[in-house]
């Protein structure tokens, strides 16, 4: 990058402008990003952004695993909201496949996606708030994420990366209590909110650092792509939850909220009323859930696996049925009870339950026809798009199968990379302070915009 | 001659060791009271004999700590001034100290100690004078490292010191019209008078602007948040980036001594400094008729006491700021400083002058 450099004939002072390198060692820059700074005393004059600091071959590996095997790496697209990554993806594969999942699945689906939401608008509020030396604001978010990840934990059984979805459902079903505990940690994490709100929305400093700086036109904003907090705090209410309802959105009652002035406090208060409204959706979502079993009915002997699989091979299979393997619950397909309420009942996609698979000719042929080497999974001929409403925006799935096991070519549109593309355009004329709340707005995860 | 050259020494030695043991627990009480704030639980780690004193061994384990770490100072740095200018710092913020009485008179075997290091007639000038030369420190220090963002972190130290040292002097100057004096014993020792017998006569009760605009001006001058952006550590990262070892620690312990100096500037000009409401030299004399009689050295110990109480007070108070409040920016600080803040002193000085003019 070239320096402006000035000469004043009169005084005969030369003057250059000063660059500065802002990251990937930096402390707002989360480590994955580097910003080139050409600052005039401490405005920007001219920024040039460098990305692609967290780039893993996403999409070549995608190419490379079968259908099921994508999950984990998808896990790591968006790591603040993975489930919400996990379900763009299922829903990519099953528009190919054209299987539908059964009601339960979805809404835990749609149940995990919002707790995701508040999840990642909390991980974004808090340290955009911390950035600008609100340290206490970010704790208190903190402690509020931490309720929702315990949420996710029971669930998923991982904190971070989760995996919960497979192709055709889910990998197990709510835990039992899940409800109670989940409308209690919401109503804490709703208070948490309005006492972040109450702190920082109307307070004076914060007030000016955030008002005016970053702001960015309707047309501008589409121009580049924007959607999401971003494009909605510009006033142009596009919520992909909306506008193409996937899962059971269109029967959930919700607003999109939006902004007036697309500046860093519309994105702000944007993301706390998503984040509202996110909370009204889990609570009519778990009001409207069909039942399934949350316990194991009838008691089931549990028995090793190994003393299965020999009763199996002895042909005592009449009593079978009744037992039940003592596997780890994380496993696929252990939890033998769950899976009708869970998963899609297409026997192309979804390994049979164990003691079928033990159990019978047919049970054991679908279970190698799925996991051997060269079968799997086989979606037709084709290619599909499918999109979701990520905390960022629309995060979609563009996936070309050729019939194998294994997709031909999976393509995402991470919101990230088109809110990034803006950063020099935000920055420019603003000072070096402001580059922080502005970049801490765009809520840059690098996991999936550099993929 | 040698017995007055002996208590000198022993009231500075009081001071300095005052003040360090204020800075040193203050490091604790950031941490500890920021996590109360923020529900947390805090250091609590840092252990002797299994002794943990909720986490008050930290002081220690971050002394050691800090003066076993590498002093590093980068290539290209000026070697001498980057060594210097933490110690510049330090050294301007402790010996402003000198001229804070924390306490009255004491009369010990027919000896008057007056407990105040140095009992400079204007003393209240002899502070801000070394006040303002503590920012060469921060200066210098951001300058040495031959770093942008230390450099940045340097200019703005620079401007925001010079712009709020205005409002600071400005401040008090209302104060100083009335107390009529620039020492600062004698302030305090005006204050000692009561109103109606009811109302203190503390600058706070004559001066609630001028003590408003002093304690804002002040924790500009403490550089901290909300007005760290010599510091901004999640912008700049701040002056003191290239500095490791002990020699940041002298700069954190600057901010720290800092505080307190605001503190004790603040309870001597505004909070009455020793003044105990109803005090009097031979103990306490309440409106309402009772009298307390109470031994002379009594009375010195509770009014040194009460100084001290008044400056953890405003510690306090300062720490619950710094964790409550974002940062403001650097062109918002000096529209506060140039545009508020001092037209509002200016005004103030304007006030009090006429005011008491009239009054005669």
């Amino acid at each position: 990058m070239l320096l402006d450099e000035k000469y004043d004939p009169d005084t005969g002072i030369r003057t250059q402008s000063m660059m500065l390198n802002m990251g990937p060692s930096h402390p707002a820059m989360h480590g994955v990003i580097r910003i080139i700074l050409e600052l005039d005393g401490e405005t920007v004059v001219n920024s040039d952004v460098e990305i692609g600091y967290l780039h893993r071959a996403f999409e070549k590996e995608a190419e490379t695993v079968r259908w099921n095997q994508v999950f984990p790496y998808t896990d790591r697209l968006n790591y603040v909201s993975p489930v919400i990554n996990n379900v763009a993806y299922a829903l990519a594969v099953e528009k190919l496949l054209g299987i539908d999942v059964p009601e339960r699945a979805k809404y835990i689906r749609v149940i995990m996606s919002e707790i995701s939401r508040i999840f990642d608008h909390l991980t974004c509020l808090g340290p955009m708030a911390m950035e600008m030396g609100a340290m206490t604001v970010f704790l208190y978010c903190m402690k509020a994420r931490e309720w929702l990840q315990e949420l996710i934990e029971d669930v998923t059984g991982a904190r971070l990366t989760v995996s919960y979805l497979r192709v055709g459902g889910l990998k197990s079903d709510l835990p039992e209590g899940f409800e109670e505990k989940a409308l209690d940690a919401l109503r804490r994490a709703e208070e948490v909110i309005d006492e972040i709100n109450r702190l920082l929305t109307r307070n004076r400093i914060f007030y000016d650092r955030t008002k005016h700086v970053g702001v960015i036109s309707q047309e501008e904003a589409i121009s580049y792509g924007f959607t999401g907090p971003l494009l909605r705090a510009t006033g142009i209410e596009y919520d992909v939850r909306k506008a193409h309802p996937y899962l059971v959105y269109d029967r959930m009652e919700f607003e999109v909220p939006s902004g007036a002035n697309g500046d860093t406090y519309d994105r702000w208060l944007v993301r706390i009323e998503e984040m509202r409204q996110s909370i009204r959706i889990i609570r009519q979502a778990i009001d409207q859930m069909p039942e399934g079993p949350t316990h194991i009915k009838d008691a089931p002997e549990l028995v090793p696996g190994w003393l299965m699989v020999d009763k199996a091979k002895a042909g005592e299979t009449e009593d079978v049925a009744r037992l039940k393997v003592e596997a780890d619950p994380t496993l696929d397909g252990s939890q033998k009870d769950f899976a009708p309420y869970i998963k899609a009942d297409d026997r192309r996609v979804v390994l049979p339950p164990k003691e079928e698979t033990y159990g019978n000719i047919e049970g054991l042929m679908n279970h190698f026809m799925l996991i051997m080497h060269g079968h799997g999974i086989r979606p037709p001929l084709g290619e599909t798009y499918m999109a979701v409403e990520s905390p960022n925006g629309e995060l979609g799935f563009y996936i070309v199968s050729d019939g194998t096991d294994r997709a031909y070519r999976v393509r995402v549109r991470p919101p990230c990379f088109y809110l990034m593309q803006a950063l020099p355009r935000l920055i420019q004329g603003h000072m070096v302070a402001d580059v922080i709340p502005i970049f801490g707005s765009i809520n840059m995860i690098a996991g999936e915009q550099d993929r | 001659m040698a017995l007055d050259i002996l208590i000198v020494f022993l009231k500075a030695v009081f001071i300095v060791l005052t003040v360090l043991t204020f800075g040193a627990i203050l490091t604790w009480v950031e941490r500890k009271q920021s996590a109360v704030m923020q529900d947390r639980i805090g250091a609590n780690r840092a252990q002797i004999l299994g002794l943990r004193m909720i986490g008050l061994f930290h002081i220690l384990s971050d002394a050691i700590k800090m003066f076993t770490k590498e002093e590093f100072t980068p290539e290209r740095a000026d070697k001498f001034i980057h060594m210097l200018a933490p110690m510049l710092s330090l050294f301007f913020a402790l010996v402003t100290f000198t001229a804070i009485p924390f306490g009255n008179v004491l009369r010990l075997g027919g000896k008057e100690i007056n407990l105040q290091v140095a009992g400079l007639n204007a003393s209240v000038l002899f502070v801000f004078a070394i006040v303002s030369l503590g920012v060469y420190g921060v200066v210098l220090g951001g300058w040495a490292s031959e770093n942008n963002y230390s450099f940045l972190g340097g200019l703005r130290a620079s401007a925001q010191m010079i712009s709020y040292e205005v409002t600071i002097g400005v401040a008090i100057i209302g104060a100083l019209l009335i107390y009529n004096t620039l020492d600062l014993q004698e302030m305090v020792r005006y204050q000692g008078h009561m109103y109606l017998g009811w109302i203190p006569r503390w600058g706070i009760v004559l001066q609630p602007l001028g003590f408003l605009l002093f304690l804002v001006a002040g924790i500009a001058e403490t550089k901290r948040v909300p007005f760290d952006l010599p510091e901004g550590e999640s912008e700049i990262v701040g002056y003191w980036v290239e500095y490791s070892s002990m020699r940041w620690g002298m700069y954190m312990f600057t901010d720290f001594i800092e505080m307190v100096l605001l503190a004790a500037m603040t309870t001597t000009l505004f909070l009455g400094g020793w003044q105990i409401p109803w005090l009097a030299a031979d103990g306490f004399h309440f409106p309402w008729g009772m009298a307390i009689g109470l031994p002379h050295v009594v009375v010195a110990l509770l009014q040194v006491g009460a100084f001290f109480l008044k400056v953890v007070f405003l510690l306090w108070f300062q720490m619950l700021i710094r964790w409550t409040l974002p940062r403001v920016r650097y062109d918002q600080l000096m529209r506060i400083g140039w545009r508020y803040l001092l037209p509002l002193s200016l005004a103030n000085v304007v006030v009090t002058a006429a005011v008491l003019l009239l009054i005669g």
